[in-house]
């Protein structure tokens, strides 16, 4: 149950840190499909890790940046005087995603649950017909359009006149990235996992470089026949958790902690759910370089959430379009697109998978770590979400 | 003749491919072109149309002739494989044949000409030795379609319009491209481009044999190819098809009848005998007086969709609507949905919430439909604010009154929206058929000018007519406010001056007299229908009573009768009176002339109408009773009332007349409203018969003295 892959990464953290559990206020996680026996997962997932039952724990959601919201909640409750030392994370259990009764079934053993004589029961049960066992399964797809969001991720690399030969050649990539950084040691977030009755889980395990020629024979996987995204440049769903510790800059040093990376602002932008679904990045970018007081060429790490490769393409080439800051983003001109050098260079969410809930803190993480690394100043973490939303993040290595 | 419909195929885009020709002709006319180009794309030919000055594609003599040219040099090219057809405006492919060339025509033989060369050039594609491929994005109507797609059958006959998704499933197009967001370029620019790469793409795969062309048949499919090719169940589908249509247009419509003709002669002897057939019938088609009359009514319609009074100062973003009944509810739903914000203000709960469930199901009917869905239901909802009260009324561009029709009532509600506001606020009084000048309600308003009328028709959402009545004072300005909001919920609109029953209601009094003279004369009901639906009007004039409401009737009888005399006499009003008394009100009391039964679709005559039909029973008078003397008789006065209002200047044209009597009131569209019909059958024939019947019922048929001065000078004509 997701509750256990939390209650793991916190303990994880506890160990790395640690940090004493009484010492934190407050804990907040982000989850996107709900395990309805544990709706408060963060409530759950603590008091299973051996924290104090008088810390207070909530749930948040926000599609794939649900952990950026649960980090900025936190954030936001010490700015507000609230507590000092929150941990914040996220949960995403796909490989068991509730499924539910159709909604005829549901309202036959609800109304069951309410008769009262056996005739009435039998009544009732005597309505059911074949078609009340069809179950509904969740989608990856809005609410409000319907549509699902590898198909719009097709329509997006096609607005921007994205191949599917650059798609591939970035998935690949990322691919190549990310096993080259698990090689060198670079991906000391991970915490192994042992799961009841298997092996212990030690590394990501979705890594896979492939060839371009591999990947060509793919056929499209949502547009069909002629779309371009295909299931090996698209981000795969796994299971996964995350958690990270935050403070306030006197507690951390009062207590005798080296921060890792501060975070030194943060913005959440929206738009068209449709069309310009996947395209947050590009409006949030300039947003928060411009509250940061930065420019992109200050910028040192970019981290970026990648859904899907046509859907990172479109956002660089949209980000470098003087015409598209000018139409639709009601800008004078380009904030220009992050060089590749510095761009998502131990792999992604293509590579390394992509558990909704828990991504975020992933992101922020693997950018502090390569500040660390490569002896940056400033990292900046985009990632974006179903409904159109977006949360851009700018780190900052501190004095 | 309904391919003409000016609607679409939807945004979606559609690509279909065909595979085409074996003839290979060398000309190569090398003049400059101005309606089709050409351009090579590797092995790949693109044409794309692009009819300059206008916003949509037609099939005119000079792009079918340039489109021949193309296409003779792609079929001559070596290096070009494949090609694909492409229109250059985003929204249009071709939206059928060119109306003005039709029109122009002024024979049959000339139309049929034009239909063969067009034939000839699709049977060539239908043929080509290379693929064509058709990237279709938006509309694509009639020649346009065949172009486009060569088959189509069910299409033919009912002319409706047929979104993307579901032309895929009926298999008219191969593969639908949807339309992308904003990228380098404009949404528009870049789908269109985007349709080129992908039909390209698909071209080039059908040229060296990557991709089939092949439609795979269902089950469903084969088995009714397999039954059609039997001669025995081919009659019978005919027989079926032919009752069909001819139970729907009574006969009054040449074009379905032939078309299921052509498509017998087609599938019995053969293409070429089917082809010939198609163009004579085509060309017979295009000359008769219906094709001219609908014809007619589309460019009148057309007309009537712009604002003749120029933009207005301020857009109306904000509306209230007085009163939550069937109107006021009508036009709270239309209006929502082009996301107008509206308030929707009723005196009691009960009723506001009456008003707010219509407009729901109006939106559910089309989420239900597929044509919304409930998430675009549910955002066009939160346009819509029911309450009790005046709050937010100060934020109103114009307020919409319907409330009940009482002209106190309506004095009442005039002070107090009057107090609440804005200085640029339009004041415009909905009006129900009954005939109040509205000068009598500007009369009472501070600020006249601000005042217009308005008459919708219900079922506000369903009836395309919308009558605004200007009074003396009402300025410019708040006209064309009053236009502009009108044509936004989607209405054709035409503009009358103040008087009473200004003119639609003014038309129809005098007709529904007459048919009360007729019920009184004996002639059941039932009877009473079935002559006026052979005359083509879709509603039978019995039912339409029903519909209006006898109370409804009756008021306007009352006050037309008053306000003109004896010309709106004929059938008793106390007729009337006694039902109303009686409790038969029509439809919404479940009786009127007919008993009305939720979920009993054969209505039967109301019994207790036969006591008060006798009573006021009168002996039929010799000379005019035959069906034909009836139904002229209920048509004379309609349209002798219609020349009347455009003779004292109610009426500004005799195609806002037309457009009014036939969107409005459903007068026969195959004879083009009243103006038409006066011309069609003849200004003097007209005369007299009203003549004829003036020497035996009186002078509620003399002829009004314009349709006099059309009949002492021949070459006068309403439209010319």
């Amino acid at each position: 149950m997701p509750h256990d892959l939390a209650r793991a990464a916190l303990q994880g953290l506890l160990t790395r840190t640690s940090v004493p559990r009484d010492v934190v206020d407050y804990i907040v996680y982000g989850t996107v499909i709900q395990e309805v026996k544990t709706s408060n997962v963060a409530r759950e997932a603590a008091l299973g890790a051996g924290f104090s039952d008088k810390t207070p724990a909530h749930t948040v959601t926000m599609a794939c940046i649900s952990s950026n919201q649960a980090m900025t909640t936190g954030v936001g409750m010490i700015a507000a005087g609230q507590c000092d030392v929150v941990v914040a994370g996220g949960v995403e259990l796909m490989s068991d995603v509730p499924i539910r009764h159709s909604r005829k079934m549901r309202k036959t053993m609800l109304t069951l649950n309410r008769a009262k004589t056996l005739g009435q029961k039998l009544s009732l049960i005597s309505k059911i017909r074949p078609d009340y066992f069809a179950p509904e399964l969740p989608a990856v797809a809005e609410f409000s359009t319907s549509e699902t969001m590898g198909h719009s991720a097709d329509r997006l690399a096609a607005a921007f006149g994205i191949s599917r030969l650059e798609q591939d050649e970035y998935a690949l990539r990322s691919h190549t990235l990310a096993k080259k950084a698990q090689d060198a040691g670079l991906l000391q977030d991970v915490v192994p996992f042992k799961v009841p009755g298997k092996d212990t889980v030690t590394k990501d395990n979705g890594i896979r470089p492939s060839s371009m020629e591999q990947m060509g024979k793919l056929k499209p996987a949502f547009v069909k026949p002629y779309g371009t995204v295909t299931a090996a440049n698209s981000s795969f769903l796994t299971d996964g958790a995350s958690a990270i510790l935050i403070m306030s800059e006197e507690k951390a040093l009062a207590m005798g902690y080296k921060p890792k990376a501060y975070l030194r602002d943060f913005v959440y932008v929206s738009q068209d759910p449709k069309d310009q679904l996947l395209l947050g990045p590009t409006y949030a970018t300039p947003k928060v370089l411009e509250k940061a007081g930065l420019s992109l060429s200050d910028i040192d790490v970019f981290e970026f959430h990648e859904a899907f490769a046509g859907q990172i393409l479109a956002n660089l080439k949209a980000m470098d379009s003087d015409w598209f800051a000018q139409n639709y983003m009601g800008r004078k001109s380009k904030v220009g697109a992050p060089p590749l050098d510095k761009f998502n260079t131990w792999g992604g969410s293509l590579s390394l998978g992509h558990p909704f809930g828990a991504t975020g803190c992933r992101l922020v993480i693997t950018a502090a770590h390569r500040l660390k690394k490569e002896g940056g100043q400033y990292g900046l973490v985009a990632a974006c979400a179903a409904g159109g939303q977006v949360n851009d993040a700018v780190l900052h290595m501190g004095p | 003749f309904a391919e003409t419909a000016e609607n679409s195929f939807n945004t979606s885009n559609i690509f279909s491919l065909g595979y085409a020709c074996r003839n290979i002709s060398t000309s190569s006319a090398l003049h400059s072109k101005t309606h089709v180009s050409c351009d090579i794309k590797g092995d790949v030919a693109v044409v794309r149309f692009n009819t300059p000055n206008s916003k949509v594609n037609t099939l005119s003599k000079q792009l079918s002739a340039e489109f021949t040219d193309v296409m003779n040099e792609i079929w001559a090219n070596e290096a070009v494989k494949s090609a694909v057809l492409i229109s250059s405006k985003p929204g249009s492919f071709i939206a059928g044949a060119d109306l003005n060339m039709l029109e122009a025509c002024k024979t049959a033989q000339e139309v049929t000409q034009l239909s063969q060369d067009g034939q000839k050039m699709l049977e060539k594609i239908e043929h080509s030795p290379k693929p064509v491929v058709a990237a279709i994005s938006g509309s694509c109507l009639g020649g346009g379609l065949e172009v486009g797609v060569p088959a189509a059958f069910d299409m033919m006959l009912t002319g409706r319009n047929i979104r993307a998704d579901r032309a895929k499933k009926m298999g008219l197009v191969d593969q639908l491209v949807e339309p992308l967001g904003p990228g380098l370029k404009t949404p528009e620019a870049r789908t269109i481009e985007y349709l080129e790469e992908v039909a390209i793409g698909f071209a080039r795969g059908l040229a060296n044999k990557t991709v089939s062309a092949k439609r795979s048949k269902g089950l469903m499919q084969r088995l009714t190819d397999y039954a059609m090719a039997l001669p025995f169940v081919r009659q019978q589908v005919y027989k079926t098809v032919e009752s069909k249509v001819q139970k729907q247009t009574k006969g009054l419509y040449p074009a379905p009848l032939k078309i299921i003709e052509v498509v017998k002669t087609g599938l019995d002897q053969g293409n070429d005998a089917g082809y010939l057939i198609e163009a004579q019938s085509f060309g017979q088609l295009a000359v008769t007086k219906e094709s001219k009359a609908l014809m007619g009514l589309y460019h009148g319609q057309v007309q009537c969709k712009k604002n003749k009074f120029g933009t207005p100062q301020k857009e109306v973003k904000t509306l209230a609507v007085l009163g939550a009944g069937l109107m006021g509810a009508g036009i709270a739903q239309v209006s929502v949905d082009k996301g107008i914000k509206t308030i929707l203000k009723d005196t009691a709960q009960k009723g506001l919430d009456r008003g707010q469930q219509q407009v729901y199901k109006g939106l559910n009917g089309k989420v239900k439909k597929k044509s919304l869905t409930s998430f675009e239901r549910d955002s066009i909802l939160s346009n819509l604010m029911g309450q009790l009260d005046y709050k937010g009324f100060e934020k109103a561009d114009m307020v919409i009154e319907a409330v009940f029709e009482d002209i106190n009532v309506k004095h009442k509600v005039l002070k107090e929206v009057e107090a609440v506001i804005p200085a640029h606020c339009v004041f415009r009084p909905v009006t129900p058929p009954l005939p109040h000048p509205q000068h009598s309600i500007a009369a009472a308003s501070k600020r006249p000018e601000k005042v217009i009328g308005m008459h919708y028709f219900s079922p506000v959402d369903k009836m395309q007519l919308l009558e605004i009545i200007t009074t003396d004072k009402t300025s410019q300005d708040t006209a064309a406010s009053a236009v502009a909001v009108g044509l936004k919920q989607g209405k054709v609109v035409i503009v009358v001056k103040d008087g009473p029953g200004f003119y639609t209601t003014r038309c129809l009094a005098p007709m529904l007299s007459e048919v009360a003279r007729v019920l009184q004369e004996g002639i059941d009901p039932k009877k009473v229908d079935a002559i006026s639906t052979a005359f083509g009007f879709p509603v039978g004039a019995a039912t339409l009573i029903d519909e209006v409401g006898v109370d409804v009737a009756t008021h306007v009888a009352e006050d037309l009768g008053k306000a003109f005399g004896e010309r709106f006499g004929g059938g008793s009003i106390d007729l009337f009176k006694l039902m109303v008394q009686k409790g038969f009100l029509g439809r919404k009391t479940g009786k009127g002339f007919y008993v009305y039964q939720e979920g009993v679709k054969n209505r039967s005559v109301n019994s207790g109408m036969d006591e008060i039909l006798e009573k006021f029973k009168v002996p039929p008078l010799s000379c005019s009773c035959s069906d034909e003397d009836i139904q002229m008789r209920l048509v004379t006065r309609f349209v002798n009332e219609a020349a009347m209002c455009l003779q004292e200047g109610i009426l500004s044209n005799p195609v806002e007349g037309d457009i009014g009597a036939v969107f409005g009131l459903g007068f026969p569209p195959c004879l083009g409203g009243p103006f038409r019909f006066a011309d069609s059958y003849g200004a003097q024939q007209l005369v007299d018969k009203l003549r004829k019947y003036e020497a035996v019922y009186g002078s509620q048929f003399t002829p009004c003295q314009l349709l006099l001065d059309h009949a002492n000078s021949p070459s006068k004509k309403f439209h010319q």
